[in-house]
C-alpha cells in the first residue's frame, strides 16, 4: 500500500472549531431582513374529506401577512409517484396532511393564527395495517393515481423483484431448513436539529431557498417544476446549504413543509421560514419505514446454503417519498449477502392512513439485515453448526459476482468474521454463559456509490487563488458525517498542499456542480474520487507553467540565499534541463525537482508560481472541474440485476449481552465491529461514523419505536420516544478497520457511513438467543417481549 | 406587559426587556443575539439548550428569563479566550472527533464545563452523569467522554 502525507492520519474536522463556539449558523439561527415566520394547519383526522376550510379569523389576527390553502395557491404536486400535493384539497390520508398554512411578523403570531382556522369534515375509515390495506374492500387510500385514473386498491405500484437460480431445486438439496417471519418498527431520524427553511423570491421571481437537504440539485429539480406550477415557468431556485443539525436521510426528498414556505414568500413578497418544533418533528417529519420480512434459507448437509425465499412488506403510509424503493436495496443483501445461489426476492408497498416514511441511514438493509441474519442463526441452529463458522463457510469472497449481478471488487468479510470471533472469544464464551452470551452478525453494503438515479455523478471544483489557497466547490452535503473532513485531506494529498491550505466552500447549487445527493454512503467515495481526478488535472497545469516559471523563480531564489549567505557554492545542478513537467513535484504547497539537490532556494512556493502566471501579460489564473461518474450500472430492480455500485463494503458486528430474566432487561457487556473499509482516511472521523451508526443500532434493537395508534403519533417527544444517552452508551465498543485497498476507491476507501447501523440489531438479537434460548423476531426487543419469550420456554 | 431584567452574560451586565412567559432561551437567542445556545427540543430533554447560571448547568429552554435576574449566566459565547481562541475543553472537542453536526455540542460543552469547575477530577461514571441529560444522535457519546478526559487531565496540569 502507498504511503500518504495526510491520508490515514487524525485529523480534526476542519468545521470543528466553529462548532465549539456556537459560531455554526444552523437554519435556525439564520435570518433574513424582513422574514415571516410560517406555521402549517395539520389534519385533525387520519382520513376524512374536507368538507369547509375557514381562516377568516385567522387572516384579521394583527400581524398575519398571508393565510393559504389549496383554494388559493395554485396546485403542487411532489413525492415520488407525484401522489402527494403540498396543501391538500378534497381529502386528507393522514394525521400530517397540510391543510392551510400562516405567514406572520412573529412565531407566536403565526401559532395563534394557525388555532383559528376551522375545518370541517366528513370522516372516512381509516386503515392502519399493511396487511388489513391488502384486503379487498379496504378503505382506498387514493382513489385515483397521479394520472388521474382510478385505482382498485391500496398497492403502490412499484415492483422489486428477483429470481435467480432454481429455487425449487435449492429447497430439493437442502437438508435443513430454517423459516421465519421478522418485523421491525417504525423509527426517527432524530436530528438533534430540526428540519427547516427559509424561502425567499427576488423580484425577477428567481427563487432562493435555504433548505436542510442532502440532495440540492435534485432539490432544485423539484423547486424549478414547483415555479412552474405556479406559473412562473422557467424561473430558477437556488438552493444553499446551511450547516445541518444532522440529516441521517431525512434529506433525501423534498418536503411540503419547502413548498408552503415557496408558496408563502411568494404570496407575501417577502423571504418566510418554516422551522419545526421537535413535536412536530416526530409528528409531521417522514420516519424509517416499518417492515415484515418473511424469510425461509435452507442449507445441505455440509452447511452450504442452497436457497434463500424472501418476501417483505412494508407500509408505506399515505404518500410516496424515495423511501418507497427501500427494496431496491434490501434485495442487495437478500442476494448477495454470503454465497447462496437459488434466490427469490419480492417486496410489496402499501398505502395506509399511517405517516408516510421516507428515507434514514442504511436505506432497508438494516430491516433486511434483521431478518436475514436472526435466520442465519437459526439455520445454523438447525443445522448443528456454529454460528460463525456457518457464516465462514457461506461468506463472501473476493472478485465474484453474486445473484444480483453486484461485481465484488474487493472483499474482507473473512477479516471481519475471524476478528469479530477473536476479540468476542466467541470459541469459549459461546453457549458457556449463565444469562451472558454471545452474537454475532455481518453486512455488505454499497460502498462505491449507488445509482439509484439515472445519474450517479459528482462534480467538483478547485480553484487556486494568489496566495496559493485551494477553493474546494463541492456540490455534496455536510451534514455532521465529517464529509469536508475527509475531502480537506483528499485535496491535500491528492494536489499536495497543506490542510490548511485547502478551504471547503458551502454547498450553493449557485456555485457548486450537480451531484446526485449525499446518500448511500457514497460521499466521500465520489467526493475524494473526484477531488483525485481535479487535482492530477490541475498539477498536469501546474507543471507544465513550471516549466517556463520555475527557472525564472528559483534563479532569483539564489540570487537572495547568495546574499544572506555569501560565499555559498551551490551544488552542481543544471536547472533549465532539469526543469520538465514529468519531472516536477508538489508538496505542502512547494513546487520542486525530483531529485534535485535538497537546496532551500530550489523550492518554489505555490503561490508565487500563481502570482507570476497570473500578473504577466495574458495572465491566466488556475481552476480545473472534474465530474466524477462512478463505474456502477443503474439495475433493473423489476428483475433485481445490476451492479449497482462500483465497489461493496463488508463488515461484521458483534455483541456480548447479559440478560437479567427477572426482569428482561439486556445489558450489553460489550460490542466489536470490524469492517472492511479499504482504506481508512481519517481514523478520527471514520471511528465518529462507526460509534455513532452503531448507537442508532442500539436504539433500534432495544427501545427505539415511532408507536402509532389510528394513525396518530403517541410519543412525538424524547421522553416518550428513546434513543440512546450516554449512560445507555456505558460499555466498550472495541473496532478494527480491514483494509483491502480497493482500486475503485479514493486511495484505496469504501463509502462506510451507513453500516455500522446494520448488523447491530441482529448481533445483539443473537447474542441474546445464546444467553437466554429466547428468539426475539420482532423489533424492537423490550424487556416485554423478553419476558413473554421466556415465559413460553418455561 | 413587558418587564426589564439585569443579568451578566458573559461577565457583562445587560439588560432586556421580556415578558412573563419568556424562557431565558428566548431572550439569549432573540434580543441578545446569542445564537450558540441551541433549542432542541423546547422540553428540557435534550440539553442542547444548557447554559451556566451561577455555576450549575441548567436547560435554557426551561429557565423563565424574569428568574435570571441579578444572576450571572454563562453561554458557549462566553468560553472563547480574549485572542479569539477556544478554551481548553473545546479544544479537546475539536481534537477528540466529538462533534458531528455539531447541534448539541455547544450544551454538551457546557455540561462539561459545569462539571470540570466543580469537579476537576471527574470519574468516566461522573462524566456520564453530568451528560446524561444531553442527547447526541451522531457521535455514540465515545469521543466525547474522551474530550471531556482529556480536558481535565489538561487543566489539571494548569492548575
Amino acid at each position: 500500500m502507498t504511503d500518504f502525507y495526510h491520508i490515514g492520519k487524525k485529523a480534526s474536522r476542519p468545521d470543528g472549531p466553529d462548532k465549539a463556539a456556537g459560531k455554526a449558523l444552523y437554519i435556525h439561527d439564520l435570518e433574513r431582513p424582513g422574514m415571516l415566520y410560517g406555521k402549517i394547519k395539520f389534519s385533525d383526522h387520519p382520513h376524512a374529506r374536507i368538507k369547509r376550510i375557514d381562516t377568516s379569523r385567522a387572516e384579521k389576527l394583527i400581524g398575519v401577512r398571508a393565510v393559504i390553502t389549496a383554494a388559493n395557491t395554485p396546485e403542487i404536486r411532489f413525492g415520488f409517484l407525484r401522489d402527494n400535493f403540498a396543501l391538500k384539497k378534497d381529502k386528507v390520508r393522514h394525521y400530517r396532511d397540510e391543510i392551510a398554512a400562516v405567514a406572520a411578523i412573529d412565531p407566536e403570531t403565526a401559532e395563534e393564527a394557525v388555532e383559528l382556522i376551522e375545518v370541517e369534515y366528513e370522516p372516512l375509515p381509516g386503515v392502519f395495517c399493511p396487511h388489513e390495506a391488502m384486503k379487498e374492500g379496504s378503505p382506498l387510500i387514493h382513489e385515483s393515481d397521479p394520472q388521474g385514473r382510478p385505482r382498485t386498491d391500496n398497492l403502490i405500484p412499484l415492483k422489486f423483484h428477483h429470481e435467480s437460480g432454481d429455487l425449487e431445486a435449492g429447497k430439493r438439496t437442502a437438508k435443513y431448513v430454517a423459516e421465519g417471519e421478522y418485523s421491525t418498527p417504525m423509527v426517527q431520524q432524530c436530528c438533534l436539529g430540526t428540519a427547516g427553511c427559509i424561502a425567499e423570491f427576488d423580484m425577477s421571481n428567481n427563487l432562493t431557498i435555504w433548505a436542510k437537504t442532502q440532495i440540492p440539485f435534485l432539490a432544485q429539480r423539484d423547486f424549478n417544476r414547483a415555479l412552474s406550477d405556479m406559473g412562473l415557468p422557467g424561473k430558477n431556485t437556488r438552493v444553499i446549504v446551511p450547516t445541518l443539525g444532522g440529516a441521517f436521510g431525512s434529506g433525501l426528498d423534498t418536503h411540503a413543509y419547502e413548498y408552503i414556505a415557496i408558496l408563502l414568500a411568494f404570496r407575501t413578497g417577502r423571504p418566510v421560514k418554516i422551522v419545526y418544533t421537535r413535536t412536530e418533528e416526530f409528528a409531521n417529519l417522514s420516519p424509517r419505514q416499518s417492515s415484515i420480512t418473511k424469510i425461509i434459507q435452507g442449507c445441505d448437509q455440509n452447511g452450504k446454503l442452497t436457497f434463500r425465499e424472501v418476501e417483505v412488506l412494508q407500509d408505506n403510509g399515505a404518500y410516496t417519498s424515495w423511501g418507497a424503493t427501500y427494496p431496491s436495496v434490501m434485495m442487495m443483501p437478500a442476494t448477495s449477502l454470503y454465497r447462496v445461489p437459488n434466490v427469490y426476492f419480492n417486496a410489496r408497498l402499501v398505502y395506509t392512513n399511517n405517516t408516510f416514511c421516507q428515507a434514514m441511514r442504511g436505506y432497508g438493509n438494516p430491516e433486511h439485515t434483521w431478518a436475514l441474519e436472526s435466520n442465519m442463526d437459526e439455520l445454523a441452529e438447525e443445522a448443528g453448526i456454529d454460528p460463525f463458522d456457518f457464516r465462514m463457510l457461506n461468506r463472501n469472497q473476493p472478485n465474484e459476482t453474486t445473484p444480483m449481478g453486484l461485481k465484488v471488487s474487493t472483499c474482507g468479510l473473512k477479516e471481519c468474521l475471524e476478528t469479530v470471533a477473536r476479540k468476542l472469544d466467541w470459541k469459549k464464551k459461546r453457549k458457556k454463559g449463565k444469562r451472558s452470551g454471545v452474537g454475532m452478525a455481518s453486512l455488505i453494503h454499497v460502498g462505491g456509490g449507488g445509482r439509484i438515479y439515472r445519474s450517479d455523478a459528482s462534480g467538483l471544483i478547485l480553484k487556486l487563488d494568489d496566495f496559493g489557497n485551494v477553493n474546494v466547490f463541492h456540490g455534496g452535503v455536510e451534514m455532521g458525517q465529517g464529509l469536508h473532513s475527509v475531502l480537506t485531506l483528499a485535496v491535500a494529498e491528492a494536489l499536495g498542499v497543506r490542510p490548511e491550505q485547502v478551504i471547503i466552500n458551502p454547498t450553493d447549487t449557485g456555485t457548486c456542480p450537480w451531484d446526485v445527493g449525499t446518500h448511500a454512503s457514497r460521499g466521500a467515495f465520489m467526493a475524494c474520487n473526484a477531488a483525485i481526478l481535479a487535482a492530477n488535472k490541475l498539477r498536469s497545469k501546474i507543471f507544465e507553467l513550471a516549466e517556463e516559471f520555475f527557472p525564472r523563480e528559483t534563479e532569483q531564489n539564489l540570487k537572495k540565499y547568495r546574499e544572506k549567505n555569501p560565499g555559498y557554492k551551490p551544488p552542481k545542478f543544471d536547472v533549465m534541463k532539469a526543469a520538465r513537467r514529468d519531472r516536477f513535484e508538489l508538496h505542502d504547497g512547494f513546487i520542486f525537482i525530483k531529485d534535485s539537490p535538497q537546496e532551500p532556494w530550489l523550492r518554489l512556493e505555490l503561490g508565487r508560481l500563481l502570482r507570476a502566471v497570473h500578473f504577466r501579460t495574458q495572465g491566466q489564473m488556475l481552476t480545473t472541474e472534474v465530474f466524477y461518474d462512478p463505474p456502477n450500472e443503474l439495475p433493473d430492480f423489476e428483475k433485481g440485476l445490476g451492479n449497482i455500485s462500483a465497489t461493496y463494503a463488508f463488515g461484521t458486528q458483534g455483541a456480548e449481552v447479559e440478560v437479567d430474566t427477572e426482569t428482561g432487561e439486556v445489558k450489553i457487556l460489550r460490542m466489536v465491529a470490524a469492517h472492511d473499509v479499504g482504506k481508512v482516511l481519517n481514523p478520527l472521523a471514520l471511528k465518529g461514523q462507526i460509534y455513532g451508526a452503531l448507537a442508532q443500532g442500539l436504539g433500534y434493537a432495544l427501545y427505539e419505536e415511532l408507536q402509532s395508534q389510528q394513525g396518530k403519533i403517541m410519543n412525538p417527544n424524547f421522553r416518550d420516544y428513546k434513543i440512546p444517552s450516554v449512560c445507555d452508551m456505558n460499555f466498550p465498543i472495541d473496532l478494527e478497520f480491514i483494509e483491502t485497498d480497493d482500486s475503485y476507491g479514493p486511495f484505496g476507501a469504501k463509502g462506510v457511513a451507513e453500516p455500522g447501523l446494520v448488523p447491530t440489531a441482529p448481533a445483539i438479537a443473537n447474542a441474546i438467543y445464546d444467553a437466554v434460548g429466547v428468539r426475539i423476531r420482532d423489533l424492537p426487543i423490550t424487556p416485554e417481549k423478553i419476558l413473554a419469550a421466556l415465559k413460553k420456554i418455561k | 406587559m413587558k418587564t426589564e431584567i439585569s443579568f451578566i452574560l458573559n461577565g457583562s451586565e445587560v439588560r432586556v426587556a421580556v415578558e412573563g412567559h419568556h424562557r431565558l432561551i428566548d431572550v439569549l437567542r432573540g434580543p441578545l443575539r446569542q445564537t450558540g445556545t441551541k433549542e432542541g427540543c423546547g422540553e428540557g430533554e435534550c440539553g442542547s439548550c444548557t447554559v451556566i447560571i451561577d455555576g450549575r448547568a441548567v436547560n435554557s429552554c426551561l429557565y423563565p428569563a424574569l428568574e435570571v435576574e441579578g444572576k450571572s449566566v454563562t453561554t458557549i459565547e462566553g468560553l472563547q479566550g480574549p485572542k479569539n481562541e477556544l478554551s481548553v475543553l473545546q479544544k479537546s472537542f475539536v481534537e477528540e472527533g466529538a462533534i458531528q453536526c455539531g447541534f448539541c455540542t455547544p450544551g454538551m460543552i457546557m455540561s462539561a464545563k459545569a462539571l470540570l469547575d466543580s469537579n476537576p477530577a471527574p470519574s468516566e461514571d461522573d462524566i456520564r452523569n453530568a451528560l446524561q441529560g444531553n442527547l447526541c444522535r451522531c457521535t455514540g457519546y465515545v469521543q466525547i467522554i474522551q474530550a471531556v478526559k482529556k480536558a481535565a487531565r489538561q487543566l489539571k496540569g494548569r492548575r
